[in-house]
């Protein structure tokens, strides 16, 4: 009579919804370890909502990358929110931050760290991520790599299939769970070996976005969070600040106020969500956006709001434009103004 | 057997799933959920979740203004 097989080990994945996370998952499971996904809700992350606001975007499909990576696994994926405890990651991260806003280090040492909390809490064995040695300037380089394993908590429980056999053994590898030999030695920012093996495993479609998946790396995204905590004065933020952030022309024309302006039809109507919770203005004698208001405006503000209003509607070349202006307490005014010309709004006021 | 509903109008995706996975989590198999929402990337997203976790999604049904979407939890 032969003995029972062993239970498999079991593994959590980050999975990003890009291809080395889900590179990272398929080398352990063609090792045999069930493997489950985490994916982690920052409010930074840029995913299919952003897709979904403008019209541009809206013959693309509205897919979620990590579900769409657990799908072609077949592995299931915990998608777990962390706005809240993220804000210390992005507002006081100890390794600084990248090119941009971008806590890249600290970020992933929260995440993995996360993940150990997950692991540890429904009896999984080790934790997997699709780094690779000198992919990321932070966050993915020989040295940085051991401060991760460090500041999790997870230390040699972490495995990087992509890299591994660059890499100290760990424990799974050790027990003899999973076999080192099998790891992979990708190092570098080419992409070439993970498209190999993507074309091996007959895994297409997936997602390459080009900023990566989260928008402090973008620039223009960096620069309206930093304003918005200038203007403040406190860096501090709520989880409608930075979805607003992703959304419209953001104008800051003086010191004590911004305009967020829709750009389209897809952008106005995601700003109509929040019009109760700002003073707001639109061209009523021309079609035109809905734009916000934050920040404490004089009337001689206002009147430079409504003149930006109509700059940016299909009044603009037209003598006057009225613009109805709504207070918070929906009680409403109307504004005939010029427009105010292109040539007279100064490059800096674009955030 | 029980029905339950989700209010998750107002957000945009992930979030409607993240709230439909915490409601499932409590809830015991054989019982249906109804997800209203407003996002239309939940068309996408609530049946991809419930292909992955082995959940039976049973119709989608999209309003002028409103999403709905019922899920019967895997056994």
């Amino acid at each position: 009579m032969s003995s029972p097989q062993p239970k498999p080990r079991r593994a959590v994945a980050l999975i990003s919804g890009g291809l080395d996370s889900m590179l990272a998952a398929k080398v352990m499971l063609e090792q045999g370890i069930h493997v489950e996904g985490i994916n982690f809700y920052t409010g930074f992350c840029v995913e299919g909502h952003t897709h979904a606001i403008r019209n541009e975007h809206r013959d693309k499909p509205k897919r979620n990358n990590a579900l769409w990576v657990a799908e072609q696994l077949g592995i299931k994926l915990h998608i777990i929110e962390v706005i809240e405890e993220y804000k210390q990651v992005v507002i006081n991260p100890k390794h600084g931050y990248g090119a941009n806003l971008n806590p890249c280090l600290d970020c992933k040492g929260f995440m993995v760290g996360k993940a150990r909390e997950w692991m540890e809490a429904n009896g999984f064995d080790f934790i997997i991520t699709g780094e690779v040695i000198g992919q990321r300037p932070m966050s993915q380089r020989k040295d940085t790599m051991p401060v991760v394993a460090r500041e999790s908590g997870a230390f040699d429980r972490l495995v990087r299939p992509l890299c591994g056999k660059l890499l100290p053994p760990t424990l799974p590898e050790r027990e003899g769970w999973i076999k080192r030999e099998n790891l992979l030695d990708i190092s570098g920012r080419s992409r070439k070996p993970q498209m190999a093996m993507a074309e091996q495993y007959k895994l297409h479609d997936y997602a390459q976005p080009a900023g990566g998946c989260c928008f402090l790396t973008n620039e223009q995204y960096s620069h309206k969070l930093a304003d918005l905590w200038q203007a403040r004065g406190t860096k501090e933020y709520e989880l409608d600040d930075i979805m607003l952030l992703k959304v419209g022309r953001h104008l800051r024309p003086r010191p004590n106020f911004k305009l967020i302006v829709g750009r389209d039809e897809g952008e106005n109507n995601y700003l109509q969500g929040y019009r109760k919770r700002f003073l707001h203005l639109n061209a009523v004698s021309h079609t035109g956006p809905l734009v916000l208001i934050e920040g404490t405006v004089s009337d001689d503000d206002l009147l430079l709001a409504a003149r930006l209003t109509a700059r940016f509607g299909h009044g603009r070349d037209a003598e006057s434009v009225e613009v109805e202006v709504t207070d918070l307490a929906g009680r409403s005014s109307k504004l005939t103004v010029p427009p105010l010309p292109a040539n007279e709004i100064p490059p800096e006021w674009y955030l | 057997m029980a029905t339950h509903q989700l209010d998750a109008r107002g957000l945009l995706c992930p979030m409607p799933v993240i709230r439909t996975q915490q409601r499932v989590a409590t809830l015991a198999p054989g019982d249906e959920l109804e997800i209203l929402a407003t996002d239309p990337g939940v068309l996408h997203d609530i049946p991809a979740w419930c292909r992955v976790h082995g959940h039976e999604l049973l119709d989608t049904t999209r309003g002028e203004r409103e999403i709905s979407v019922r899920l019967r939890v895997r056994g």
